[in-house]
C-alpha cells in the first residue's frame, strides 16, 4: 500500500493509522492548543480550542476529524487565531484572575494559553464568580468558580475510574460539574484517586495541600519527624527540576528532606519488603486451603476504597495486608515508641488516595495514625523550592540506619505489575539469577490496563492478573463473576501504569510513564538485593520487633461500606 | 388480533361502512388549545344532549350501526386555534367557533335536530359569514395532507384510522414492496427532513439500510421546542396513527425492529393519544411480533423528555433517551452509523414520518407534483405574531409570506404595517418586506439567511422592536444551551449581556460590531447545528434592521417605543390642565405641579410605568 498524507499548513504529513486530525497535527510538530482533548478519553469537543480550517474556509475542530488522504487543513490562519483568543477572553472573563495566589499558578492551562495567545485585555465584563470551595475531602480540593467545564474530570473519574463521582449538572452559562444533589465530595463514592486533579488544566480540582501543618511540625524541636519515600516518587520528582524524566533521584530527595528538616529519612520500600512476605504467606496458607481465592491486592487505597463501595462481597478477597506505607508507619511509631520527643511520621506519596487511608481509623492508635502526614510528590517539590534548595545541584546521601536496607523486589511496586513480581520472585524456588530475569518475560511487565501470567507454585499452576485504572478492575471483576475468567492472584492499582502515575506525581506523557518505569526496573537491576526476604532489615525486625506483634503491626481488617 | 393482510383488508372494510353509515357527525376539537378552553366538557354535554332527546349516540365506531346514530367525535386540532373551541357537523361540514358549554342546547336543538346553521356560532370575516369550514378562507388557502385527518375522524381512535383506509401503506410496504423499493420511493419523492435541516429523508434511509448490525433503531423526534411551534404536537394529539404507520414503514424499509418516540414530557396529550395508539396497533397486531404473519416484527416505545431545548438534536435525543444528559456530541460518528445505543439509526421528526404512508400510497410522482422541484410536498407552520388568524396551517412548499399572511392568516391584525417575520424559531433569521413574495422553501430561505427550521412563523408588525426580538431568542439560546461547547455556552451568554445592556439604552456603538464579531465566532466554532445557528436571529435582525440597533446605541431611542427604559414620559404643558390625577397615580411621586398649572415629570426617578398615560383624561401625557 502505498503511503497516504495529509496537507497540513502546505507541509505533506505521513498518515500513520491516528485517529484524528489533531494527532496528525501534533505529530507535524504543530502544539495546537486544547482543554479537553486527552488521548485516553473519549472525545469530547468542547472546548474548540483546536479548530483548523479547510481549503474552503471550513472550520472543524481536529480533535473530531478523522484524518483523510489528501485533506488539506491550517492551523494558523488570522480566523482561527481570532477565534482562539475570543475563545480563551471569553473564558477569563468568566474566570478567577487572581493567578499568583492560585494553587495551578505557574502549572494551568488557561494561564498558560493566555499568554502564548497574548491575551492582554479581555474585552467583556469581568463576571467571574466567588471561590465556591469543597474541602470536604482530604484528597482533593475543588473550586467550582475555577472550572472551565472541559469535562476532563468526568472523563477520566468515570471511564477510566469506572467511579462517576462528578458529573455535569444545569444548562448554558449555569452549568458546573458537581456531585450527585450538590453533597460535598467527601459524602460521595469518591475513592481519592485524585486523577481528576491530574487532568485538571486549571485550578479547579487540585490535591489537597498540607504543607503548612508540616512546615509547623519540623520547626518543633520537641518533636521528632521520620519520614518514608514511597518508591514512584524517586522516578518522579526530578523532571520538575531539570533532571531527565525517570531519572532516579532517590539520593537527591534524601538529601533534600533532612536539609528541609527531617530528623531520620527511610524508604517506604522497606513496608514493600514486608508487604512481600507476609502477603505471599496470605497467598500461599489461601492457596493450601483454597479458600478466599482469588486474593487481591491490598497496596491501593482507592482500590480499597472502590472495592468497599462496590463489590462489599469481596472484602474478604482483599489481603489483610496493610499498604507499604502502613505498614512502615506502624514499624516506625513502635520502633520510636520510647522517645521522649513527640514523633511524627510523614510519608512522600505519589498519591492522593493515601492521604485518606492514613486517617482511616483502621490505621489509628488511641486516635493518633500510625502515619501523621502524607503529602504528594507536588507538595515535596513546593517544600524543596521554597525551601530554596537547588535540587539538581544538591549531592545525594543515603537513607538512615536502622532501615537503610531495601530490596530491588520492593522498589518495583512502584509501576504496575511490581507487586506481583515481587511475590513470584518470593515464591519461585528457582532462586538462579535466569530464573529471576525470566520472571520479567512472563506478561507481568509493561503499562499495559490488563495483563495476565502464569506461575507453577508446587505443581499448582496459578494464574495472575495484574490490572491498573478501576475501570479496567471493574471489568475484570464482571468477568470473574460470570465464570468467563477465573484466577488465583490479583494485583490492583487505581491509577493507569501503578503509583509512577499517580495523581500526586507531576503529570506525565506516554513517554514519561515508559521512563519512570524504566527508572525503577534500573533501581531494581542496581540493587544488591533482588528478593525481599534477603533484606537484612526485614530478617532483623521479625528477629526483633515484629516478634509476636505481625497481625497487629502488619495486618488490618478492612469492613463494608457502601 | 389480525393475522394476515386479508384480516386487515376485512376489518377495514367493515370499519369503513361503519364510518360511511354515520350520517351525522359530530367533531370537536381535542387538541390541546381546545381542551383548554373547555372542549372536552362541550364533547360531554352535547353527547348528554342528544342522548336525552333519544337518540342514539357512538363515540366509536361501531361495526353494525344503528339507523339513527350521531357519532360525536374528539378530533384532532383544527389548526384554527385562534377561533377555538371549534366544533365541526357533518355532513354538512359547518364549522362553530367559539364555542361555550352554553351554545350546546342549541347546537343539538338548532342544528343535529332541526337542521339548521346557527348563524351566531359561524365564523365571521368582513362582514360576511362562512358556514362550513372548506368556505373559510383559513382553510380554503391551505392544503393539508399531513394534517388532513386533523379535524376530520376521532383522534383517538384506530377503527377511524382503518376506515379512511389508514395502514393500508404498511401494508403495501409490508408486503408488496422490497426495503430497496421503499427507499427507493421515498428518494424519488425527494422528501425533506421537516424538522430543520431539510436532510433528504430517503438517502438517509439508505443509508442505515446499507449497515450491517443486528439491531438498528428507528426514533421519532417529537421534542419539538422552538418557542410558539406546535405543529408536531398537533400531529401527534391529532392523527398518531399516521405517525406510526411512517415509522413502521421506516422499520420495514431500514430492517429495524424496535422505534422510538422521543416526546416531552410537557405535551401530556400527545403522550396519552400516542400510548393509546401504539396499545390499539398492538392490540390489532400491526406493531409486535410477526406482524399480519409477515415474519417481521416492529414495536414502538415512547420516551419522555424534560423538555431540554438541545434535545432535538439527533445525538442528545439519542443520548436523552439512553438514560444520560442531553448533551450533542462530536461527530462521526452520525447517527445513521451510530445513534441510539451505538446501533444505525432513522432519526427524524413528527411531520417526516407523517409524510410517509402519503407517499408510499400515491406514489413519489404524485409527491412531486405538489410544490418546488427540490423540495416537494406541503410545510406545517404554526402561524402567531400580530395576525388575525392564528393557528396551525399546511400549506404546499413553495407558497409566498404574502398568501400565508394576508390569504390564510387574514392580514395583518388591526390594520397594523407588515414588518418582518421570524421564522425556524430561535435558530432561524427573519424575513421582511422585501421577501414577501418569496417561495417558501428550504433552498429558498438559506439563500436568505433564513431557515424553514420546524415551521413557526411568527408575523410582527411596525410596533416591534427588533433589538428585543433579538434579545428575546438570544435569552431563549441561551437558557436552553446545553452548556457543552464553550461559543454556545459563553459566546451566547456574552451576546444576551450586549443585547440587554442595549435595550436598557446603555449599549455603544462598538457593541453592534461585537455582536457580529461573537456571532462569527460561535457559527464557524460551535459543536452542533443548535450552537451554529444560535446567533442567527441577532444577525438577520442587524442585517435588516440595522437603523434600528443604531437607534438605540447612538440616540438611546427605541424607533418602536417598545423598550421599556429608552422611554421618556412627558407632559405636553399646552394640553395639560393641572388637574393632578397624574401625580396621584405615579407610584415613585415622579410628577409634581400646581393645580391649574402644567405638571412636570422628574425624568429621574420615573419608572416609566405608563399608569400616568392611562390616567390623563386630556391626552397630555406622552411617550416619547
Amino acid at each position: 500500500m502505498s503511503t497516504e498524507f495529509m496537507i497540513i499548513d502546505n507541509m505533506p504529513v505521513e498518515l500513520a493509522g491516528e485517529k484524528n486530525v489533531l494527532d496528525v497535527i501534533r505529530k507535524a510538530g504543530i502544539e495546537l492548543p486544547t482543554f479537553c482533548y486527552h488521548s485516553e478519553l473519549s472525545v469530547y469537543g468542547a472546548c474548540r480550542m483546536c479548530v483548523v480550517e479547510d481549503k474552503w474556509g471550513t472550520i472543524h475542530a481536529s480533535c473530531s476529524t478523522p484524518p483523510k488522504a489528501g485533506m488539506e487543513l491550517r492551523t494558523n490562519t488570522p480566523r482561527l487565531r481570532k477565534y482562539r483568543k475570543m475563545i480563551l477572553e471569553l473564558f477569563l472573563a468568566n474566570h478567577c484572575r487572581d493567578c499568583t495566589t492560585c494553587e495551578k499558578n505557574g502549572k494551568c492551562k488557561l494561564q498558560e494559553l493566555a499568554q502564548r495567545f497574548g491575551i492582554k485585555k479581555v474585552r467583556f465584563d469581568n463576571t467571574s464568580p466567588d471561590a465556591d470551595m469543597d474541602t470536604s475531602s482530604r484528597c482533593i480540593t475543588r473550586d467550582k468558580s475555577k472550572c472551565i467545564l472541559c469535562g476532563d474530570c468526568v472523563r477520566v473519574c468515570e471511564e477510566v475510574q469506572n467511579v462517576g463521582a462528578i458529573d455535569f449538572a444545569h444548562r448554558g452559562s449555569k452549568m458546573q460539574v458537581t456531585t450527585a444533589f450538590d453533597e460535598p465530595i467527601a459524602r460521595t463514592n469518591c475513592v481519592g484517586c485524585g486523577q481528576c486533579a491530574a487532568v485538571c488544566p486549571t485550578g479547579a480540582i487540585v490535591i489537597k495541600n498540607d504543607t503548612s501543618k508540616l512546615w509547623k511540625e519540623l520547626s518543633d524541636e520537641n518533636t521528632k519527624v521520620l519520614v518514608q519515600i514511597a518508591p514512584a516518587v524517586r522516578v518522579g520528582i526530578g523532571e520538575a527540576f531539570g533532571l531527565p524524566e525517570g531519572k532516579n533521584a532517590m539520593g537527591r530527595i534524601v538529601a533534600a528532606l533532612r536539609r528541609i528538616g527531617f530528623n531520620e529519612v527511610f524508604d517506604t520500600t522497606v513496608g514493600a519488603d514486608l508487604t512481600v512476605l507476609e502477603e505471599t504467606g496470605e497467598f500461599l496458607g489461601r492457596l493450601q486451603k483454597g479458600e478466599k481465592l482469588p486474593l487481591f491486592t491490598s497496596c491501593c487505597p482507592a482500590w480499597v476504597k472502590y472495592a468497599e463501595f462496590n463489590y462489599p462481597d469481596l472484602i474478604d478477597h482483599i489481603s489483610t495486608c496493610r499498604s507499604p506505607m502502613q505498614m512502615f508507619g506502624s514499624v516506625l511509631k513502635e520502633h520510636y515508641s520510647h522517645s521522649h520527643k513527640k514523633v511524627v511520621v510523614v510519608a512522600v506519596m505519589p498519591c492522593t488516595a493515601k492521604k485518606e487511608e492514613a486517617a482511616r481509623d483502621e490505621f489509628k492508635e488511641d486516635g493518633v495514625p500510625y502515619v501523621d502526614y502524607v503529602i504528594s510528590t507536588q507538595e515535596l517539590i513546593q517544600m524543596i523550592r521554597e525551601a530554596g534548595i537547588v535540587f539538581s545541584e544538591i549531592e545525594p546521601e543515603a537513607v538512615d540506619m536502622p532501615f537503610g536496607n531495601t530490596s530491588g523486589a520492593g522498589v518495583i511496586f512502584g509501576v504496575t505489575g511490581g507487586v506481583t513480581e515481587a511475590v513470584v520472585r518470593r515464591i519461585s524456588d528457582d532462586k538462579s539469577i535466569s530464573a529471576l530475569r525470566a520472571i520479567a518475560f512472563t506478561g507481568i511487565r509493561g503499562m499495559e490496563g490488563v495483563k495476565e501470567a502464569k506461575l507453577d507454585v508446587g505443581g499448582r499452576e496459578v494464574n495472575i492478573a495484574i490490572v491498573s485504572g478501576l475501570k479496567n478492575a471493574d471489568d475484570l471483576i464482571k468477568q470473574i463473576q460470570s465464570g468467563e475468567k477465573s484466577y488465583d492472584f490479583i494485583e490492583v492499582m487505581a491509577c493507569p501504569g501503578g503509583c509512577i502515575c499517580g495523581a500526586g506525581q507531576p503529570v506525565a506523557t506516554g513517554e514519561g510513564k515508559k521512563n519512570r518505569s524504566s527508572g525503577l526496573y534500573e533501581a531494581d537491576r542496581m540493587s544488591n538485593i533482588k528478593r525481599s526476604e534477603e533484606n537484612p532489615v526485614i530478617m532483623a525486625l521479625y528477629g526483633g520487633l515484629l516478634k509476636g506483634k505481625t497481625h497487629q503491626l502488619l495486618h488490618v481488617e478492612y469492613h463494608r461500606k457502601g | 388480533m389480525l393475522l394476515n393482510r386479508e384480516e386487515l383488508k376485512t376489518v377495514g372494510e367493515q370499519y369503513k361502512a361503519a364510518f360511511d353509515a354515520q350520517q351525522k357527525k359530530i367533531l370537536v376539537c381535542a387538541g390541546t388549545g381546545c381542551v383548554a378552553g373547555g372542549s372536552l366538557e362541550i364533547h360531554a354535554e352535547l353527547k348528554r344532549l342528544i342522548e336525552e332527546k333519544g337518540l342514539h349516540c357512538a363515540v366509536t365506531l361501531e361495526k353494525e350501526p344503528h339507523d339513527e346514530t350521531v357519532g360525536i367525535k374528539k378530533s384532532g386540532c383544527h389548526g384554527f386555534c385562534e377561533m377555538g373551541p371549534l366544533v365541526r357537523l357533518e355532513p354538512q361540514g359547518w364549522l362553530y367557533t367559539k364555542v361555550k358549554l352554553e351554545d350546546c342546547a342549541e347546537i343539538v336543538t338548532e342544528s343535529i335536530f332541526g337542521g339548521r346553521f346557527v348563524e351566531r356560532l359561524g365564523y365571521k370575516q368582513d362582514g360576511k359569514t362562512f358556514p362550513t369550514q372548506e368556505e373559510i378562507p383559513f382553510y380554503k388557502n391551505q392544503n393539508r395532507l399531513v394534517l388532513e385527518h386533523c379535524g376530520q375522524i376521532d383522534a383517538t381512535s384506530i377503527t377511524e384510522y382503518l376506515a379512511i383506509g389508514g395502514y393500508k401503506s404498511f401494508e403495501k410496504a409490508l408486503f408488496d414492496m422490497a426495503p430497496e423499493e421503499i427507499v427507493k420511493t421515498i428518494e424519488e419523492a425527494s422528501l425533506r427532513g421537516r424538522g430543520g435541516g431539510g436532510y433528504p429523508t430517503g438517502h438517509k434511509w439508505k443509508q442505515v439500510m446499507r449497515q450491517k448490525a443486528e439491531q438498528k433503531y428507528v426514533v421519532c423526534n417529537g421534542d419539538e421546542g422552538d418557542p410558539g411551534a406546535f405543529m408536531d404536537r398537533s400531529v401527534m394529539e391529532g392523527d398518531p396513527h399516521r405517525m406510526l404507520e411512517g415509522m413502521m414503514i421506516a422499520g420495514i424499509a431500514c430492517g429495524a425492529s424496535e422505534g422510538y418516540i422521543y416526546v416531552r414530557a410537557e405535551y401530556p396529550l400527545a403522550v396519552e393519544r400516542l400510548e393509546g395508539a401504539i396499545r390499539e396497533a398492538r392490540k390489532f397486531g400491526l406493531l409486535g411480533e410477526n406482524i399480519l404473519g409477515s415474519g417481521r416484527a416492529f414495536d414502538i416505545k415512547i420516551s419522555k423528555g424534560a423538555g431540554a431545548f438541545v434535545c432535538g438534536e439527533g445525538s442528545a435525543l439519542t443520548a436523552s433517551i439512553e438514560g444520560k444528559r442531553g448533551m450533542p456530541r462530536v461527530k462521526p460518528p452520525r447517527t445513521v452509523e451510530q445513534g441510539l445505543f451505538g446501533q444505525p439509526t432513522v432519526l427524524n421528526n413528527v411531520e417526516t414520518f407523517a409524510n410517509v404512508p402519503l407517499i408510499i400510497k400515491n406514489g413519489a410522482e404524485w409527491y412531486k407534483k405538489i410544490g418546488p422541484e427540490k423540495s416537494p410536498g406541503t410545510k406545517a407552520f404554526a402561524l402567531t405574531g400580530n395576525i388575525e388568524n392564528t393557528g396551525l396551517i399546511e400549506v404546499p412548499m413553495g407558497t409566498t409570506l404574502r398568501e400565508i399572511i394576508y390569504e390564510i392568516g387574514g392580514g395583518m391584525r388591526g390594520g397594523e404595517n407588515f414588518k418582518a417575520v421570524q421564522i425556524g424559531g430561535p435558530s432561524g433569521g427573519c424575513l421582511t418586506q422585501e421577501h414577501l413574495d418569496m417561495p417558501l422553501d428550504f433552498d429558498s430561505l438559506s439563500k436568505a439567511g433564513a431557515m424553514i427550521g420546524s415551521g413557526g412563523l411568527v408575523v410582527m408588525d411596525d410596533h416591534t422592536c427588533m433589538v428585543e426580538v433579538a434579545r428575546f431568542f438570544m435569552n431563549f439560546t441561551q437558557n436552553e444551551s446545553c452548556g457543552k461547547c464553550v461559543p454556545c455556552r459563553e459566546g451566547t451568554k456574552r451576546m444576551l449581556a450586549i443585547l440587554e445592556k442595549i435595550v436598557s439604552g446603555q449599549g455603544e456603538p462598538e457593541d453592534i460590531s461585537m455582536l457580529l464579531e461573537l456571532a462569527d465566532m460561535i457559527s464557524a466554532t460551535a459543536l452542533c447545528g443548535l450552537g451554529k445557528t444560535a446567533a442567527f436571529p441577532v444577525v438577520s435582525t442587524i442585517k435588516y434592521f440595522r437603523d434600528e440597533y443604531e437607534a438605540h446605541v447612538v440616540e438611546k431611542r427605541c424607533p418602536t417605543k417598545t423598550c421599556q427604559k429608552l422611554k421618556t414620559i412627558v407632559i405636553d404643558a399646552t394640553l395639560c390642565r393641572g388637574c393632578s390625577k397624574c401625580a396621584r397615580v405615579c407610584p415613585v411621586g415622579a410628577i409634581t405641579g400646581k393645580i391649574k398649572e402644567p405638571f412636570v415629570i422628574d425624568a429621574g426617578k420615573c419608572i416609566k410605568c405608563g399608569a400616568c398615560l392611562e390616567s390623563c383624561a386630556f391626552k397630555a401625557i406622552k411617550e416619547d
